[in-house]
C-alpha cells in the first residue's frame, strides 16, 4: 500500500474544521471543567450532551435490534442485506454514546462505579447496565463481520452457534434500554412540561425507537447508494416503509390517546414556546411521513423514501430534545442554549461516527455481504436472488 | 421519622444568622458576596428568601422521607440515614447530576468550575444530630424560628401552633404531606407559593413513579424471552418445512 495525499473535498474540509473545534472544546472541558465548557447551571444541569448525544444517540442506534429481530427472529430473510449496515450503526452508535458520556460525567473516571455500587431503584443504574451489556452483545453480534473479513473460521463457527440467544438478548436489552431512557423522566412530574410528561414515556420511547430504527436504515441505504455507489433497493425499502407506517400509526394512537386522557391538548393549542416545538415534532414525526407514506407513488420511489426517513429521524430527534430541553426550561426558570464547546463536541462525535461508518463500509463485508449474498454460514442454506438487484417480493 | 428542622416563618426576622451558622459548620466562605447571594449554590447551602420586605422563607434540603435523589442515584452516593439527614458520599459519585434534575425542590448544587466536582447541599448536620445536638442553623437562630427535633414531635408542635393561632398561620404544614412527607417542615402566615414554592406537590413519594416502571422489568424480560423464542421457533419451522417440501417436489420431478 502506498501513502498518498487524500483528495481535498468540501466535506473533508468541513470534517477537519469540526474536529479542530472539537479538540479545542475537549481541551477546555478537561482542563477547566463543565462550567466553563458548557452553558449548564444548577438550574439546568442536563444539556445537549444528554439530550442529543445520549437520548438521540441511543435512539439512532435502534436500527440494530429492529433489523436483527426482523431477520433472525421473524426470519424475514429478504431483509438480510440491510441488517449489517444497521448492526454497524448500532455498534458504532453505542460506542459513541459511551464516549460522549465521558464528556458529560463530572467524574468520568468513576464511570465503572455502577458495576460494583448498586442501586437497583435507579433508572440511571438500569440505563448504565443496559449500555454495558448491550454494547457487549453488539460487539459479539458484530464480531462475525470482522472474522469473515480475516477468514477466522473457528471463532466464526463458535459465534454462529450462539447467534440466536445473542439476538434475543440484544432485542430484550434494547427494549429495556430504549424504554428506560423515557423512564428517566418519570420522576419529574411538575418539572417536565405536560405536553411530554406522561407515565407512558417508556412505551413511547420504545415504539418511537423502532420507527427511528427503520427510518435510519432507510436513510443509510439512501445515503450509501448516493455516496458509495451501492444500489438502492427500492422494493426492499418500500416494504420497510410499510412497516414504518404501521409503527407510526401505533405511536400516533398511543400519543394522541395519552394527550386526551391527560387533558393535555389545551397546552398544544395554547400557543407559545412549548406548543410551537410540539407542533414541529408532530409535523416531522407523524404528519409529514404519514402523508407521504400513504401515497403508493412515493412509497415506491427512492426520493420519496429518502424524505420520509429524513422527516422521521429529525422528527423524533426533536421529540427527544423536547423532552430533555424544551420541556424542562419553564420549570427551571431559565433558557438553555448550548455553548459553542458543547456543539463542537457533539458535532465531532457525529462526524467521527460518519467517518468510521464510511471506513467500515469500505473495508469490512458490510454492504458487499449484501451484494455477493452467498452462503449464509449459520444455516448453510443458500439465499434467493442476489439482492443487489431490486428483489421482487419473494412469494 | 428521623430528626430534622422545623422553620416557622412567622418568627423569622431575616437576620441570616442561620446562613452564617451553616457556612461556619460546613467550612463555606462567609463574606459580603455570600451574604448578598440570595440563592443556594455550591458555596451556600441555605438562604433566606425575603418577600414584601417582611416575609421570610428559608431554603434548605427537605430531607424527604422517601427522597428522589436517593432513589435516582445510580451508584448509591446519596443515602437517607435512619437519623433523618440525606447524606452524600463524593467518592462514590460519578457526576451524572440525575439527583439535581430529579429533586422536586431544586436542592442539589454542583461545583461547576471544579475538575473533581461534587454535589453540594445542606447536609442535615448528621454528626450533630447523632450527638443529640441541634443543627448549625437551629443553633444560630436567635428567635427560635428554626428548631431541631424528632419529625413527629415537630409536626405535632407545628399543628399545635396552627390550632392555637389559626389567624396567624396558613393552615398547612409544608412537608407534612408533600412527596410523601419531608423531615424538614415549614410554617408560614401566607400560602407557600408566595415564596416561589410549587403550588402543589403530589402526596405520593416520587420514587414510586419510577418503581412502577422498573418493577415491570422482570416480566418484560421473561415474557419477552419466551415470546421471541417462540416466534423464532414458528418462523424457523415454517422455513424448514418449506425447504423440505421443495426438496420433496424436486425428487418427484
Amino acid at each position: 500500500m502506498s501513502l498518498q495525499m487524500p483528495r481535498i473535498t468540501f466535506w473533508r474540509v468541513v470534517f477537519v474544521a469540526i474536529l479542530i473545534a472539537g479538540a479545542a472544546a475537549t481541551f477546555i472541558r478537561f482542563t477547566q471543567g463543565l462550567g466553563p465548557s458548557t452553558n449548564l447551571s444548577d438550574e439546568f444541569p442536563w444539556g445537549i450532551w444528554i439530550g442529543f448525544d445520549i437520548l438521540c444517540g441511543v435512539m439512532l442506534a435502534a436500527g440494530g435490534f429492529t433489523l436483527m429481530a426482523t431477520t433472525h427472529i421473524f426470519n424475514a430473510e429478504r431483509f438480510h442485506p440491510i441488517a449489517r449496515p444497521a448492526l454497524l450503526t448500532a455498534f458504532l452508535g453505542y460506542l459513541l454514546v459511551v464516549g460522549a458520556l465521558l464528556f458529560d460525567l463530572g467524574k468520568p473516571w468513576n464511570v465503572w462505579h455502577p458495576m460494583v455500587m448498586w442501586n437497583p431503584n435507579s433508572v440511571m443504574f438500569e440505563v448504565g447496565w443496559c449500555v454495558m451489556l448491550y454494547t457487549t452483545v453488539l460487539s459479539l453480534e458484530f464480531a462475525p463481520i470482522v472474522f469473515e473479513r480475516f477468514r477466522l473460521e473457528r471463532p466464526l463457527r463458535i459465534i454462529r452457534y450462539i447467534s440466536l440467544p445473542l439476538v434475543i438478548l440484544g432485542v430484550l436489552l434494547s427494549t429495556l434500554h430504549q424504554s428506560s431512557l423515557g423512564s428517566l423522566y418519570l420522576i419529574m412530574p411538575g418539572k417536565l412540561h405536560a405536553l411530554w410528561y406522561t407515565p407512558l414515556l417508556p412505551v413511547l420511547f420504545f415504539v418511537s425507537a423502532i420507527a427511528v430504527g427503520l427510518g435510519m436504515t432507510m436513510l443509510e441505504s439512501a445515503l450509501s447508494a448516493r455516496h458509495m455507489g451501492h444500489r438502492f433497493n427500492v422494493s426492499l425499502m418500500s416494504s420497510l416503509a410499510r412497516i414504518l407506517l404501521v409503527v407510526l400509526a401505533v405511536y400516533a394512537v398511543l400519543r394522541f390517546q395519552d394527550l386526551s386522557a391527560r387533558g393535555a391538548w389545551s397546552y398544544a393549542f395554547a400557543g407559545g414556546y412549548e406548543a410551537t416545538f410540539f407542533w414541529v415534532e408532530m409535523a416531522l414525526c407523524l404528519a409529514i411521513p404519514a402523508a407521504l407514506l400513504i401515497m403508493p407513488r412515493i412509497r415506491t420511489s427512492a426520493r420519496g423514501l429518502f424524505w420520509v426517513s429524513i422527516s422521521v429521524v429529525f422528527g423524533f430527534m426533536t421529540n427527544r430534545l423536547n423532552v430533555s430541553i424544551t420541556g424542562m426550561e419553564a420549570s427551571a426558570g431559565v433558557t438553555y442554549i448550548p455553548k459553542w464547546t458543547e456543539v463542537a463536541i457533539t458535532a465531532s462525535i457525529v462526524a467521527v461516527g460518519i467517518a468510521i461508518f464510511g471506513l467500515a463500509a469500505k473495508h469490512l463485508p458490510i454492504f458487499e455481504h449484501a451484494e455477493a449474498e452467498s452462503k449464509d454460514l449459520d444455516t448453510g442454506r443458500v439465499h434467493g436472488p442476489s439482492s443487489a438487484e431490486p428483489v421482487p417480493s419473494t412469494p | 421519622m428521623g430528626t430534622g428542622v422545623l422553620f416557622d416563618s412567622t418568627l423569622c426576622i431575616g437576620c441570616q444568622e442561620c446562613e452564617a451558622g451553616c457556612a461556619a459548620a460546613n467550612d463555606l466562605p462567609w463574606n459580603d458576596e455570600m451574604v448578598n447571594q440570595a440563592k443556594a449554590s455550591d458555596l451556600k447551602f441555605t438562604y433566606v428568601k425575603t418577600v414584601d420586605d417582611d416575609k421570610f422563607m428559608r431554603h434548605l434540603c427537605m430531607h424527604c422521607e422517601d427522597p428522589s435523589c436517593v432513589s435516582v442515584c445510580p451508584v448509591g452516593a446519596l443515602t437517607k440515614t435512619a437519623d433523618g439527614p440525606v447524606v452524600y458520599d463524593a467518592d462514590k459519585c460519578m457526576g451524572c447530576r440525575y439527583c439535581m434534575v430529579a429533586c422536586p425542590f431544586g436542592v442539589p448544587k454542583y461545583e461547576w468550575t471544579s475538575l473533581k466536582p461534587r454535589i453540594r447541599k445542606c447536609t442535615g448536620c448528621p454528626e450533630r444530630i447523632a450527638k443529640g445536638e441541634p443543627t448549625a442553623c437551629s443553633e444560630a437562630c436567635p428567635t427560635g424560628a428554626t428548631i431541631t427535633g424528632e419529625r413527629e414531635a415537630m409536626l405535632a408542635e407545628a399543628n399545635r401552633r396552627i390550632q392555637e393561632n389559626p389567624d396567624g398561620y396558613y393552615p398547612h404544614v409544608f412537608g407534612s404531606t408533600e412527596v410523601g412527607g419531608t423531615t424538614t417542615l415549614f410554617l408560614s402566615s401566607v400560602p407557600f407559593e408566595t415564596f416561589g414554592l410549587r403550588a402543589s406537590y403530589p402526596d405520593d413519594p416520587l420514587p414510586m413513579l419510577t418503581h412502577r416502571a422498573l418493577s415491570k422489568i422482570p416480566s418484560v424480560v421473561t415474557v419477552g424471552f419466551v415470546l421471541l423464542g417462540g416466534i423464532w421457533w414458528i418462523t424457523n419451522r415454517r422455513d424448514v418445512v418449506a425447504a423440505a417440501e421443495a426438496d420433496k417436489r424436486k425428487e418427484e420431478e
